[in-house]
């Protein structure tokens, strides 16, 4: 069996704020109608957190639920475990119209450390980086420079970054200049 | 900068977020109908100074398809609504003429 490694194995770089891949991740993508109990009970039984309001990251850990549209959630569980939650997942819709993937090796996630994170993402993306305009817990799909990314803060210091893993050397590179101390705008 | 609030999913998303998709509330005309019928469905816009209503895609966010009414003289924006229909809603029509007495759009006013 292969070795499964992340994107950037665990690259990191010091800046402003502290950018480093975050390593594997499990990621599950399930489209399907969420408003349907069978839906929310799927995803909460696989994660253990509750189920997302509109535009919510309710993650702990590992395992979390992020709302990426009206039907559409990313499913994180520790990496060893997507395959399993997957058919876990599928096993308790399948009589449900629904669609999950395991997209984990297909995905990469960030994670940004530091006082200045909001500056560096407001930076990169033209999402509204205010304290009001992301509370610390809501999830934000948007673009960084020209590519999708979903991102959401953990805290005022920690902030999670997920985007394509075909796109990960770049948005390494982004969030990396956007970090360079000395860049400071302090605007927030 | 035009900014519009993505009806399905609430995101405030910047134009760079979206991808624009031409003229809302276009009839269709296919097989069986006339040839002015389908040059006008093809090819005949309103492409006005003014009271204009648009197809969005959130593009860069929750995907969803929707309509918004905006100025394109002034990218002032009136209003978002689903892709799911084929007039503008009264909420919408009524926000546009608070603003602009008198407006008329298509067979619409
Ligand atoms: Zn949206």
């Amino acid at each position: 069996m292969s070795e499964a490694v992340s994107a950037l194995s665990g690259a990191s770089y010091d800046g402003i704020v502290r950018v480093a891949d975050a390593g594997l991740q499990g990621m599950i993508q399930l489209r399907g109608n969420l408003g349907k109990a069978a839906v929310k009970n799927a995803v909460t039984g696989v994660t253990g957190v509750d189920f997302p309001a509109a535009r919510q990251a309710n993650v702990n850990g590992e395992r979390g639920i992020l709302w990426m549209s009206p039907d559409e959630l990313l499913v994180l569980v520790p990496y060893a475990e997507a395959t399993q939650a997957v058919e876990t997942i599928t096993m308790a819709l399948k009589k449900e119209h629904h669609l999950a993937a395991d997209v984990s090796d297909a995905r990469v996630m960030f994670s940004l450390e530091g006082e200045g994170l909001r500056e560096v993402l407001a930076k990169l993306t033209p999402a509204d980086m205010s304290r009001a305009g992301l509370p610390v817990g809501e999830m934000r799909r948007t673009r960084l420079a020209q590519v999708a990314a979903g991102v959401w803060l953990e805290s005022e210091t920690s902030a999670r970054v997920i985007a394509f893993r075909s796109v990960a050397h770049y948005v390494m590179g982004l969030l990396t200049h956007s970090a360079q101390p000395g860049s400071e705008v302090g605007h927030f | 900068m035009l900014i519009l609030t993505c009806p399905y999913c609430g995101v405030e998303a910047d134009e760079t977020e979206l991808s624009p998709g031409g003229e809302a509330h276009l009839k269709r005309f296919g097989p069986g109908s006339s040839e002015e019928e389908f040059e006008g469905y093809l090819f005949m816009r309103e492409n006005p100074k003014g009271v204009h209503f648009e197809r969005w895609r959130h593009a860069y966010g929750c995907g969803k398809w929707f309509l918004a009414a905006r100025c394109t003289m002034t990218l002032e924006v009136f209003g978002t609504y689903p892709a799911q229909t084929t007039e503008p809603p009264k909420k919408i029509r009524d926000a546009i003429s608070a603003k602009r007495p008198g407006w008329s759009w298509g067979d619409f006013k």
